[in-house]
């Protein structure tokens, strides 16, 4: 049996290796030996697999061959923006200079990047618009934390803090954003959105009071449609003396024509992998820049690098709320961020959004006439449709519409999100596709509507074609396998 | 911008987008709209288009040449000995080949397990490394860095201890301790910073414990796991998992939850990141953790054509998720969403590419190394190692000068020095420097390294 026939989930690399079997050579030290520690404080060995080089590329390139990607097709997971990750952005994380840079090295061995992030803190503040920024965060949602812990320091500043404990968050929100506000140490309420998906005014109103700290929103929202009321729902905020936190996830929408800024936001965090271009790695590395207004700068986390006469040298805010992570943050990633702003530059930006918005209005009108619509309005970069019709007619479900889109040799959308759509289905093609791709995409779906009419046991059966088929994800988490045992002899 | 070469954008058609004028005119009419602009009218008028001072595009020649500048004028090829926290380690080349591998690197967090098997299997191999190295019995799918890691960790013992405190064992890394103070502003939770494990009292969560500590040293982590369960807390330790190919699995050893820098052994060190934050615990604070848990499960229905008692295919999922921001909301153990997974891939392969006997041997050589160094230092009059007890990578130099004139002295030799630790309160670290050397290490920097210290003079 080959990787290619046999049950590769069965086999870990961990039940594949052979005792003597070497997967590189490590020299011996053959100089003047010193004694090791004390024996109670050495190990006997690790368990790991004894695999030959050529066995380890075949394994887990077998394992690369079980996922879908970018490079693969179409990914229109909503609220992710899967677009293009260049190639030549990961050459230039690569190059010698940047690969082997200490975090410790003295200011004169790193100008290099040093300068590159400071010309990016600069770029991502004009693009925001909130000028004071740093890079520290190691992802979208410790991003958000450094931004809330920026707002509770402020508010402590200003000795408002121990009266000032609720954080606002729409029900459409992202789960971090509630997350987040219970880690700084907040209480939160939900707000209800109103019937056209957006802030209701009036749960707004009655939920301000001299007890808010912050108003968290994401712009656009995350049904992909504009805030129709967004600078009424900043001043409110702000008389009523709380700071608007925004949740800059959906900023390929808006990017080149519209800044947070400008809007009266007072701090967003921006995700590079969704706007940026950054390869999200399934599951990360990300970073989670922070942008904000004079106001908040003092407290931006540490380290933000900062110049003097073309010398570049990093420093520590004066009232800072510490680092995020040990060091700078995730210079790989941001090194890929500043080559993608590079690469596409000033007029790119506004092209961007207008292609992303113009795919996502594309998909929505090729498909509305199959899919309940649960927001009869023009969209943003994404599109939410409800699965509620096929469940009604068909007996089919969201889930079952995402595992069949899997045979048509795409990626499903995001499903079950945002959380006020019943049976959501949130599509995102990003500018990355063509206007073919979103033709053959919409036309997946279609067909799959038709088939939920016509052979709904198709459906449920689904995926046929994906390296396996749907798995008892009861059963995992009801008896939680989750690490290698030998097994018995 | 003085270094861009001004050419003009339309010379440069933007690589990222595959609309032609055709497509976008085609897509508008069916829209009824008549230009691009008409899909933002909603937006307020007052702010719409606004000036935004980024340079032009590039073309990508001038883009690559432009950042190897950049690249270059950072100083990367001297003999450095700078550890504290960010080691060169000696990696296999197929870890970056293989994950490097676009079907790893350009997909999302595998919320289709059907399609995302690879990055799914990756991460059970992962949690299965981090567990047989940590002595403990389950792992997460791995966290942003050491430093956030160890943060989350004590989060985890406030919440599981039900105490308002943590204590963290000196010497550990400065910075670890500035981002536990930054988790605990949010948490509200006091931090305290302790000389001896015997500070600790009925009030903290946890004790945390460095491996080896921030000055090199190794620690006896029975002892202080022993302390820390005396005064009802747990402890947690933060270990090198280079190191831990050598030194008894702090699981074994009684630490509770252990976390560790995978970066180093994952790819280059980037200037610090990204990184990898390696999380385990023990199995009853499993539903506590923090992060994304992958688990096994059977296929539900046999493939298509199987013979009908054909034993279910395996898999991977994401599993546990009801601890999860996604679903609990402001009730989740974390705010966790996107962490280091291609990182921790990384990380795995170069672990069961070393297999049992490569870590053991990395380990070994590392320890050798550092020693040999160090006796070769010691030897030369006027320096003297002051690192107290064992000690793994890192050791503590002084001679009879000020050690911030050694340092300046080696960096004119064109050696970048061990980090200057004479601001700290530790005796040892009294004019001392912290010399980093690692299995990395080339034979050639040592003896210039050497011969630099000798020409300087340990002597005043």
């Amino acid at each position: 049996m080959t990787l290619t026939t046999e049950d590769v989930g069965a086999r870990l690399a961990f039940d594949r290796g052979t005792p003597g079997r070497r997967g590189v050579g490590v020299p011996r030290w053959t100089g003047e030996p010193t004694p090791l520690p004390d024996a109670h404080l050495l190990r006997e060995s690790v368990r790991l697999p004894e695999l030959s080089q050529n066995e380890v590329i075949r394994y887990y390139g077998a394992l690369s061959r079980r996922n879908y990607s970018i490079d693969t097709g179409t990914y229109p997971l909503g609220s992710c923006t899967m677009k293009y990750n260049p190639k030549v952005n990961d050459l230039i994380a690569s190059l010698e200079g940047f690969a082997h840079a200490h975090p410790l090295a003295q200011p004169e061995h790193l100008q290099g990047i040093l300068r590159v992030l400071h010309e990016l803190q600069g770029y991502l503040g004009e693009i925001t618009g909130l000028a004071a920024v740093s890079l520290a965060a190691a992802a979208g949602a410790h991003g958000e934390l450094a931004g809330i812990l920026m707002i509770k320091r402020a508010l402590e500043r200003r000795g408002d803090l121990a009266q000032r404990r609720r954080v606002l968050v729409p029900d459409s929100a992202h789960g971090t954003n509630p997350a987040t506000a219970a880690m700084a140490g907040f209480t939160v309420q939900e707000l209800k959105s109103g019937p056209d998906g957006c802030v209701d005014l009036d749960a707004l109103e009655a939920a301000l009071g001299d007890d808010v700290a912050a108003f968290m929103i994401t712009l656009p929202n995350t049904l992909g449609l504009w805030e129709r009321d967004i600078q009424r729902i900043v001043q409110r905020v702000h008389e009523a003396g709380a700071y608007v936190y925004g949740d800059g996830a959906n900023l390929n929408a808006i990017l080149g024509r519209m800044r947070f800024g400008d809007l009266g936001f007072d701090v967003v965090h921006l995700n590079p992998h969704k706007t940026f271009g950054t390869p999200h790695g399934g599951g990360g590395p990300g970073a989670g820049p922070v942008c904000a207004t004079p106001e908040l700068a003092p407290f931006l986390p540490a380290p933000v690098v900062t110049e003097a006469d073309g010398w570049y040298t990093q420093f520590r805010p004066d009232d800072s709320i510490g680092r995020m992570q040990q060091f700078h943050g995730s210079v790989g990633v941001l090194l890929r961020a500043y080559a993608y702003i590079r690469t596409i530059g000033r007029e790119g930006l506004a092209e961007t959004s207008g292609n992303a918005v113009l795919n996502a209005n594309y998909l929505r009108t090729l498909m509305e006439a199959h899919f309940d619509l649960p927001y009869d309005r023009r969209v943003m970069h994404e599109v939410v449709f409800s699965g509620n019709r096929q469940k009604r007619q068909n007996g089919i479900r969201t889930y079952d519409i995402a595992k069949r889109i899997i045979d048509h040799g795409l990626h499903p959308p995001t499903v079950y999100f945002p959380l006020i759509v019943e049976e959501a289905l949130m599509i995102e093609p990003t500018e990355a596709e063509s206007r073919e791709s979103i033709e053959l995409l919409a036309q997946a779906f279609i067909e799959v509507a038709e088939e939920a009419a016509r052979d709904p046991d198709a459906l449920h059966a689904a995926p046929q074609t994906a390296p396996i088929g749907r798995m008892d994800e009861t059963e995992a988490s009801r008896h939680p396998v989750i690490r290698w045992q030998p097994r018995p002899e | 911008m003085a270094d861009v070469p001004p050419i003009p954008h339309q010379a440069i058609p933007n690589p990222y987008i595959p609309n032609t004028d055709a497509d976008r005119a085609l897509m508008l009419d069916r829209l009824g709209l008549t230009s691009i602009d008409d899909l933002f009218e909603e937006l307020p008028a007052a702010h719409r288009s606004p000036a935004i001072d980024v340079p032009i595009a590039l073309a990508e020649a001038d883009l690559v040449r432009m950042l190897a500048e950049r690249a270059a004028e950072n100083v990367t090829n001297r003999p450095s000995f700078l550890g504290a926290g960010a080691y060169r380690r000696a990696i296999p080349t197929i870890t970056a080949h293989l994950a490097g591998r676009s079907e790893f690197a350009t997909s999302y967090t595998p919320y289709q397990p059907e399609i995302s098997q690879g990055t799914l299997q990756a991460a059970f191999e992962y949690q299965s490394v981090v567990c047989e190295l940590s002595g403990l019995d389950v792992s997460n799918t791995g966290m942003y860095d050491a430093a956030s890691a160890t943060a989350e960790a004590c989060l985890l013992a406030v919440r599981v201890t039900r105490r308002r405190a943590v204590a963290l064992l000196e010497p550990i890394h400065p910075n670890t301790i500035d981002v536990v103070r930054m988790y605990a502003y949010g948490g509200d939770v006091r931090v305290d910073v302790v000389r001896e494990a015997s500070e600790i009292t009925d009030e903290h969560a946890c004790l945390v414990v460095q491996q080896p500590d921030f000055l090199g040293g190794i620690a006896d982590v029975q002892a202080l796991a022993d302390a820390a369960h005396e005064a009802g807390a747990l402890c947690v330790v933060v270990a090198d998992p280079l190191a831990l190919g050598l030194l008894r699995a702090p699981g074994d050893a009684g630490a509770d939850l252990v976390t560790g820098e995978g970066r180093d052994l994952a790819g280059p060190m980037t200037f610090g990141g990204p990184s990898l934050g390696l999380f385990a615990a023990r199995e009853t604070f499993l539903r506590q953790m923090p992060g994304r848990i992958v688990g096994r499960a059977p296929e539900l229905h046999p493939p298509a054509g199987a013979p009908h008692d054909a034993p279910a295919r395996i898999g991977y999922v994401l599993t546990l998720q009801a601890r999860e921001q996604f679903i609990r909301r402001e009730r989740a153990t974390s705010n966790f969403s996107t962490g280091q997974s291609l990182i921790a891939t990384a990380f795995t392969i170069t672990m069961q590419t070393l297999g049992p006997q490569g870590l053991r041997e990395s380990a070994e050589l590392c320890y050798q190394k550092a020693h040999d160094a160090a006796r070769r230092i010691a030897a030369l009059p006027g320096y003297t190692i002051t690192s107290p007890g064992a000690w793994f990578q890192e050791f503590l130099v002084r001679g009879e000068k000020p050690a911030a004139v050694i340092a300046s002295a080696l960096a004119e030799h064109g050696i970048v020095p061990g980090l200057d630790v004479s601001d700290r309160a530790e005796p040892e670290a009294h004019e001392a420097l912290l010399f980093c050397v690692t299995e990395a290490t080339p034979a050639a920097h040592v003896d210039a390294l050497v011969q630099a210290l000798s020409e300087i003079g340990g002597r005043s």
